[in-house]
């Protein structure tokens, strides 16, 4: 008899997530970011609907701070028959010249980020916007239904979410109104990286330790993606051997020290890490609560 | 992050594979308000090592800001994540967190205490396995106690763990302990509990989490972490026959047609014969398709795709079963449901079930009682309100699938959507079903309604005149049943006051009573329709749902929303019956417009400013809208 492990459960789960949105949803979408989360996502989805295609669009909202290899890895999918990917550019954000170096960190990934998402959702009339967020990320997230409900303007209000019992989801919505979905909500990071060993998925090459170019700022180490990083009076470039824990724009993204370059060493790294995963990221810094402000007005 | 204790391990590919081995168990923390649930929580994260360097770091400041517990780290800071929780120090949303130990995956649900909240309560018990039920030494059993422990034992979860908590502010009495658990256990002796476990605790100072506390030496049970490692949890469905709810039909080209689902319970083999219900049709499983390569078998939780050898029609919704031993099929429900809106729950109004991957319309039929969650005393009540538990009867719109929640949890589980807000408003636990639907075959008849019509030379119409008390609804109904008489048309009008008389004389005007009224009147004036008449109904009828209802029995183009409309000021001034003046005086309860609402129709087939207009007026408005719709005349 079939005995299912942890991750057998946490993928049949996924998969049915998956198939109730495409199902129950008007014009669904798979948010894309690239990052390792969206790679198990995709991944999923495929399985879901094999041998059949993925019957949604991806969609990355590119703040056009990006890894380049980040880009690269994405246009890759271009040549895959069984996805459709979709890219989105805020180009009232690119014609004002935002940018974190020019207007702060909040104000780009406000602008570029939040809005560049709610602008895509808008245009393409999006009633669903499947994500890869994760519970155990974050206190707020801690909080999120897995169909969570937002109002014609995208906001998520945490007080009022609609109760989810068992696996029925309430996915009924008027004009207008969409629903975010966060198939992989009962994964823990661990569990993300465990099964990208199990099944081989394949990862932006940042999140493997290589030498590259690389500043330090404020504690946190920037690599030097492209020239558009100014250089502060006296600050060079070093060559380090770093990695990624997680990707976003490369200036608002802090590399670690580190010598895995497989899957398998990065689990084991993380086994003796005694920092958090985000703790890289400039973006939730800002306040205690600033992530749950952020998806309030529409952030994922 | 996962818990991974400090990390001794000599190979990675062993790590890993142990972690794999590692069972998963959900549970939940429940109880009353400030009895702790959230500290403890905070404190088996902290206790398994899942707080990371910069967490702890941000805690400490936020304890100091937001804290209970003055300069000292308060815990519950951990999982009360939205910013509103921690500023008033309560869980309002219910959070999910989650660790390890050596033997096992935890994925705990933290809900809140609060009898505001108890749909979230419901939310993170709906998955659980286990519950740990807090009490805090100090109060004892409490009714929020109570409730919860209903709810985890309505919903099927068999194992309790209860956290008698705060013995530091007792002074780690035994006594307090003994007692506190007698009067738990006495009054949860029928919850169908097959283990409570009492564990006295600090979840602040950490007594009985991980090892034993030198506090308490008169307890020579097991610490909490220790009894969740090892407590057995059985699979609730074990035993059950296979079943899939149908989520998805995968067509990618013309070869291929496969159906794809979770399994709820048993497994299948290649060959294996299914049912599909509710059609009922058979067939054998060719194929268990998955993109790894196709499988010998499939169990109870996996998604699968499967092939069946014949092509029988099955669409999203439907539930393969165990060809031998298939599930049942009726349309009528008995179901005890937990309310969890503030707008009540009123019998006869018509909402949306879902039930596995299918929706339908769902009415309750009937209340039978109402259960008090203190005593669990049955009493009598038409409705249910916010966080009431009732037992009703249940009629759908069509047939389903189900087994009895107690057989089979996802089979016999629903929610209850709100039509008009889409909001979750209820949950309900089928019990049985009140008819089979074998037995039921709605009689045939060989003389339809469009034959009796078109012997009337007539078409059958509903013209529902809705509007204040007082507005002239009645007086204008008259005015053109007697232009469609002098036509040669064959009427009927029913009219509210005289309606109340006779069918439906034992019912008032609260809102329960008001939705049964209109439901009775749409019955019989669908019955006329059928009879081929044209039907004049003259009703105040102020909610737009039982309106719709109505709209929905028949058939479209049959029902004519007729809105006399004048401003309240215009009809409490006519006031032709001393009914305002009553009202106002507070003679009559429940008055339209006065103390309970009137809600207008958004878009009305015919609108008549009967402000403006005289009776005679609106009558021709309304035969000539009939007229051009060619319902009537020449
Ligand atoms: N002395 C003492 N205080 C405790 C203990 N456990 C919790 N507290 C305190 O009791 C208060 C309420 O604790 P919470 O964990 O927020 O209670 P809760 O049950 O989660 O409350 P709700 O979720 O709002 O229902 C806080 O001030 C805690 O610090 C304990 O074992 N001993
Ligand atoms: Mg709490």
């Amino acid at each position: 008899m079939t005995t299912l492990t942890h991750l057998d459960r946490l993928e049949a789960e996924s998969i049915h997530i998956l198939r109730e949105v495409a199902a129950s949803m008007q014009n669904p979408v798979m948010m894309y970011s690239i990052g390792k989360d969206s790679s198990v996502l995709l991944h999923l989805a495929r399985k879901a609907f094999y041998p059949g295609p993925i019957p949604f669009p991806l969609l990355h909202v590119d703040t056009t701070w990006k890894f380049k290899e980040m880009i690269a890895f994405r246009d890759a999918l271009n040549d895959d028959p069984q996805t459709e990917l979709l890219v989105h550019i805020n180009q009232e954000g690119v014609e004002q010249g935002i940018g974190p170096f020019t207007h702060g960190s909040a104000v780009h990934t406000d602008v570029m980020k939040t809005q560049g998402l709610k602008q895509a959702l808008d245009k393409y009339k999006f009633d669903a916007a499947i994500g890869g967020a994760r519970r155990d990320e974050e206190k707020s997230r801690a909080k999120e239904r897995i169909f969570s409900f937002r109002s014609a303007q995208h906001r998520w209000d945490p007080k009022t979410q609609r109760p989810e019992l068992w696996s029925l989801y309430n996915a009924r919505i008027k004009p207008g109104e969409s629903v975010r979905v966060f198939p992989i909500s009962n994964w823990t990071e661990l569990d993300i990286w465990q099964y990208i060993y199990q099944e081989n998925i394949d990862l932006v090459p940042l999140y493997f330790a290589a030498e590259r170019p690389v500043v330090e700022r404020d504690g946190i180490m920037v690599m030097v993606d492209d020239g558009r990083l100014p250089l502060e009076p006296g600050e060079e470039p070093m060559m380090k051997k770093v990695r990624f824990r997680t990707l976003g724009c490369y200036p608002l993204t802090g590399a670690v020290e580190s010598s895995a370059s497989t899957v398998t060493e990065i689990i084991e790294e993380m086994l003796r890490t005694t920092t958090s995963e985000r703790e890289g990221r400039a973006i939730d810094k800002d306040a205690p609560a600033s992530m749950e402000m952020k998806k309030q007005e529409g952030y994922f | 992050m996962d818990g991974y204790a400090a990390p001794d391990f000599a190979n990675i590919e062993e790590y890993l594979d142990s972690q794999l081995k590692k069972s998963l168990l959900r549970f939940i923390t429940c109880g009353s308000v400030d009895d702790g649930k959230s500290t403890l929580i905070g404190r088996l994260l902290y206790e398994s090592k899942m707080i990371f360097d910069d967490q702890l770091a941000s805690l400490k400041n936020e304890s100091k800001k937001f804290g209970t517990q003055g300069e000292e780290i308060d815990f519950a800071l951990l999982v009360d994540g939205l910013a509103a929780e921690r500023e008033q120090g309560i869980t309002i949303d219910v959070a999910y967190r989650f660790f390890a130990t050596e033997r096992r995956k935890y994925i705990v649900a933290d809900t809140p205490g609060h009898e505001q909240y108890t749909r979230n309560m419901a939310t993170g018990a709906s998955t659980a396995d286990l519950a740990i039920v807090m009490i805090d030494a100090r109060k004892g059993v409490l009714t929020q106690t109570r409730r919860h422990s209903f709810i985890v034992s309505l919903l099927g979860i068999r194992n309790v763990v209860l956290c008698i908590n705060k013995m530091d502010l007792v002074g780690y009495d035994r006594d307090v302990f003994d007692k506190i658990e007698a009067d738990y256990r006495a009054f949860a002796a029928d919850f169908g509990f097959e283990n409570i476990q009492a564990i006295p605790v600090s979840a602040l100072a950490g007594d009985n989490i991980v090892d034993h506390s030198e506090n308490t030496p008169w307890y020579d049970g097991p610490p909490l972490i220790e009894y969740l490692d090892t407590v057995e949890i059985a699979s609730d469905v074990k035993d059950q026959p296979f079943r899939m709810p149908v989520q998805w039909v995968n067509r990618p080209n013309l070869d291929f047609r496969g159906f794809a689902g979770q399994i709820l319970s048993g497994s299948l083999k290649p060959g294996d014969g299914v049912r599909a219900l509710p059609s009922g049709k058979s067939s054998k499983v060719a194929r268990i398709v998955t993109m790894g390569g196709d499988l010998d078998e499939a169990v109870e939780g996996q998604s699968v795709t499967l092939t069946l050898e014949d092509e029988i029609d099955v669409s999203r919704g439907d539930v393969l079963c165990a060809d031998k031993q298939p599930a049942e099929v009726s349309d009528q429900f008995q179901a005890t449901m937990l309310w969890m809106s503030d707008s009540a729950m009123l019998p006869g109004r018509s909402y949306v079930m879902k039930i596995g991957a299918r929706e339908c319309q769902m009415q309750v039929t009937e209340q039978r009682y109402r259960i008090d969650v203190n005593t669990r005393a049955h009493e009598a009540a038409k409705t249910l309100d916010l966080n009431e538990i009732g037992i009703v009867n249940i009629a759908l719109d069509r047939d389903v699938a189900f087994d009895a929640y107690q057989d089979n949890r996802r089979m016999g589980g629903f929610i209850v959507i709100d039509r008009m807000t889409n909001e979750t408003v209820g949950l309900g636990l089928i019990n049985f079903a009140l008819r089979r639907a074998s037995n039921i075959h709605r009689q045939s008849m060989d003389i339809g309604k469009e034959l009796r019509a078109s012997m009337k030379g007539q078409k059958p119409v509903m013209l529902w005149f809705t509007g204040l008390s007082g507005a002239g609804k009645s007086t204008v109904a008259n005015l053109v049943e007697k232009r469609l008489a002098a036509m040669g048309k064959h009427t009927y009008t029913l009219d509210g006051d005289n309606v109340r008389h006779g069918l439906n004389n034992d019912l008032g005007f609260t809102d329960a009573d008001r939705v049964e009224n209109i439901r009775r009147v749409g019955e019989v004036a669908k019955l006329m329709l059928d009879a081929g008449l044209i039907v004049l109904v003259s009703f105040i009828s102020p909610f737009r749902a039982e309106r719709r209802i109505v709209r929905q029995m028949v058939e479209d183009g049959e029902f004519w929303e007729v809105f006399v409309d004048v401003p309240l000021d215009v009809a409490e001034s006519r006031d032709v019956k001393g009914l305002y003046k009553k009202a106002r005086a507070g003679e009559i309860k429940n008055f339209t417009g006065i103390d309970s609402p009137y809600e207008a129709p958004t878009d009305p087939e015919i609108h008549i400013d009967a402000d403006r207009l005289s009776p005679e007026a609106a009558a021709d408005v309304v035969i000539a809208r009939l007229e051009q719709a060619g319902l009537i005349g020449s």
